[in-house]
């Protein structure tokens, strides 16, 4: 079991909105791995969408992303690349 | 008679009955629940979200199909909810905790996120919350049995009226038995009205108190273009408007889709027939009615309603996917025409507003250069490897032009230093609607590559008429020869200094005064989609000899009514067709 954890500025014109979100949480669940969204000192299951809604992540946001499982190197790199892609 | 005023949403008219749709409230029961039911409730509430996503998925097939995927595409976010395990395992937790039935765990668990969003500050999240709502609502009718609200059944042509309408609710609207859209919130940008626009069904938005005056039963006259709402009107009012939509019935009969970009009359003078949009969700309307390019793309829309102010890059965002999607041809950006007063926080202000003396567009603009600069340099950035041209609004003088120009050249050193790419060569143009710039536009034209004539503004300002007041608003009159003459003025300023000459106001689109236009010489006729079929038609029919001789005969005449006379008769005789299909 592997576990990552990195802050992240979030580079999105529109943060972490609607459609982003969507897009995130799907690849979020293509994995096993668990994964969380912290932003300051809320910590959410990023599975969720309305859980990342939840977080109000705009443009610009240091949010730290974890991932933890069999999958996670994958996952995180996914992600991580996601998040700091500036998306359109 | 009663009648209540709104935003023009989408343009068009309509007479029917209103159909009052009420927004809908379901009452969830509580009911305590035994350890055995536990997991019938668990059961009950995986059918209801299949069931739901499964309608959903047929919603957003149909819109994909009759919109585009722009528009199925805010489903997505509604399927996730539905399976959203955040909230699945709350509502679950309820059930075997409290021993609640499905159906208030459902709505409890809803609300409690709802909540959340509606609190976050950030106007966006907040109508995600309008989402989730939404979609809380289907699965919700979905436990209890209700119907869907029974829109889908109705089965008479009605006029929606409501206060405000859900993305899904417009959508599965039986689109054929739609005649009108009034709704109490809501600006141009909502949902509902682009949806409405792209349909090509009359809308009416914004009104505030719609649903208070308005009955299911009810007749009324939606004026979609003027953004006026009739309740039950005198048969004389009622009378007029079935004569207008008669006319542009017959319009709409005889006149098809052009087939070719390019316009030209018979004698071969060629001119650009573009189009007047303000939200690259219009985009698709541009291919659709042939237009070649934008001749206005109005950048309020991303300011207005908002809280913030948008940001360079979301300006820089917008700006390049309309230039981009326009290209090769040219997108005419007009700077922000909005007032300070009028800034932000405001909900949408109606498209054409009524003579306004103040501190607005330009004049905003520079007393305020950290915003104006943020505009500019998103459109310069945008303008790399596209077709854009800069119009700064409401310019009275040239040291206007002179001091918005210097504030460009600014913008572009910047750029320059940050090794951003942009066009150097960029186009910068003037739209001409204040009495003063028409006047001078010899003056102008020196320090200007275009001009671009707006037309609503100008008439009213020089003629002094406030069309929002009702007792002087009949003496609002295109056809003033004070007005011609100032429109002749512009033209023959900008030929003789070699630039070129548009037109982006009302009178662009209007079948009469196109005539007239091409035999001044114009260069470009800007307009809504919906009026680019018929002047099209117009200018391939005509001679450019013959709209010249109607140009130099019609200043002798005095007042607005002989000139619209004179150009009926000799327009009527040029296009050798019936003129009532045109107007």
């Amino acid at each position: 079991m592997e576990r990552f954890e990195e802050k992240i500025i979030v580079n999105n014109a529109h943060g972490l909105h609607a459609r982003p979100a969507a897009l995130f949480v799907q690849i979020t669940n293509k994995y096993d791995s668990a994964v969380w969204l912290k932003k300051e000192e809320e910590i959410v299951d990023a599975k969720s969408i309305i859980a990342i809604l939840s977080l109000g992540i705009q443009r610009g946001s240091a949010v730290t992303l974890i991932v933890e499982g069999d999958d996670a190197q994958d996952a995180f790199k996914e992600l991580k690349e996601f998040l700091e892609k500036d998306h359109e | 008679m009663n009648k209540i005023i709104g935003i023009a949403a989408s343009e068009g008219i309509s007479i029917g009955k209103a159909f009052y749709v009420q927004s809908e409230h379901i009452d969830v029961p509580k009911k305590k629940i035994s350890f055995e039911d536990i997991s019938r409730e668990i059961y009950r509430l995986e059918e209801a979200l299949i069931e739901t996503r499964k309608e959903i998925g047929s919603l957003q097939r149909q819109i994909d199909e009759k919109l585009g995927y722009d528009h199925a595409k805010i489903f997505e976010a509604h399927m996730l909810v539905l399976e959203d395990r955040l909230l699945i395992e709350d509502i679950i937790n309820q059930i075997k905790n409290k021993r609640i039935n499905v159906e208030y765990a459902f709505s409890q668990s809803v609300k409690k996120y709802i909540d959340i969003l509606q609190k976050l500050d950030d106007a966006y999240l907040k109508e995600r919350a309008y989402d989730i709502e939404d979609v809380a609502k289907r699965v919700l009718r979905k436990m209890l049995n209700l119907d869907m609200q029974t829109l889908e059944h109705v089965k008479e042509k009605v006029i929606i009226v409501a206060h405000d309408l859900s993305p899904s609710e417009t959508a599965s609207l039986p689109k054929a038995n739609i005649l009108g859209f009034v709704t109490d919130v809501g600006g141009r940008t909502a949902h509902t009205a682009i949806i409405a626009r792209n349909l090509g069904i009359p809308a009416v938005v914004g009104t505030k108190s719609a649903t208070e005056h308005i009955q299911s039963g009810d007749t009324l006259i939606v004026d979609g273009a003027e953004g006026i709402v009739y309740i039950n009107p005198s048969q004389k009012t009622i009378k007029e408007y079935q004569a207008r939509i008669k006319a542009e019935g017959k319009q709409a009969l005889k006149i098809h889709i052009p087939k070719t970009l390019k316009s030209q009359t018979k004698d071969k003078k060629r001119l650009i027939v573009s189009v007047n949009i303000e939200l690259p969700e219009e985009l698709p309307m541009v291919d659709e009615y042939k237009a070649e390019g934008v001749g206005l793309y109005r950048t309020e829309y991303l300011f207005l309603g908002k809280k913030d102010l948008p940001n360079e890059e979301e300006q820089y965002k917008a700006y390049s996917q309309v230039a981009r999607k326009i290209k090769p041809h040219s997108v005419i950006i007009r700077t922000i025409d909005i007032g300070g007063d009028k800034f932000l926080s405001k909900p949408d202000l109606p498209r054409e507003m009524t003579p306004f003396l103040g501190w607005r567009a330009i004049r905003f603009c520079l007393a305020n250069p950290h915003i104006f600069k943020q505009q500019l340099r998103a459109i310069l950035r945008a303008s790399y490897g596209t077709n854009i041209k800069i119009m700064f609004p409401m310019i009275s003088g040239v040291e206007e032009v002179r001091e918005a120009k210097n504030i460009l050249e600014e913008c572009k050193k910047e750029l320059k230093k940050e090794g951003k790419k942009f066009d150097d060569k960029i186009s910068v143009g003037v739209m001409i609607e204040v009495p003063s710039a028409a006047l001078t536009a010899h003056i102008l034209a020196k320090e200007c590559d275009f001009f671009s004539i707006g037309t609503n503004d100008l008439i009213q300002y020089s003629l002094a008429i406030d069309r929002a007041d009702e007792k002087v608003a009949h003496l609002y009159a295109p056809a003033h020869p004070a007005v011609l003459q100032l429109i002749k003025g512009v033209i023959d300023a900008a030929h003789a200094n070699d630039i070129w000459v548009g037109m982006c106001g009302e009178m662009a689109g209007e079948a009469l005064f196109a005539v007239l236009l091409v035999g001044f010489g114009i260069d470009e006729l800007s307009m809504p989609p919906r009026s680019i079929p018929r002047i099209k038609e117009i200018i391939s029919k005509i001679r450019y000899s013959d709209a010249k001789k109607i140009a130099d005969e019609c200043f002798q005449y005095g007042t607005a009514k002989e000139m619209e006379a004179f150009l009926q008769e000799r327009v009527q005789n040029i296009l050798k067709d019936d003129l009532s299909k045109y107007l």
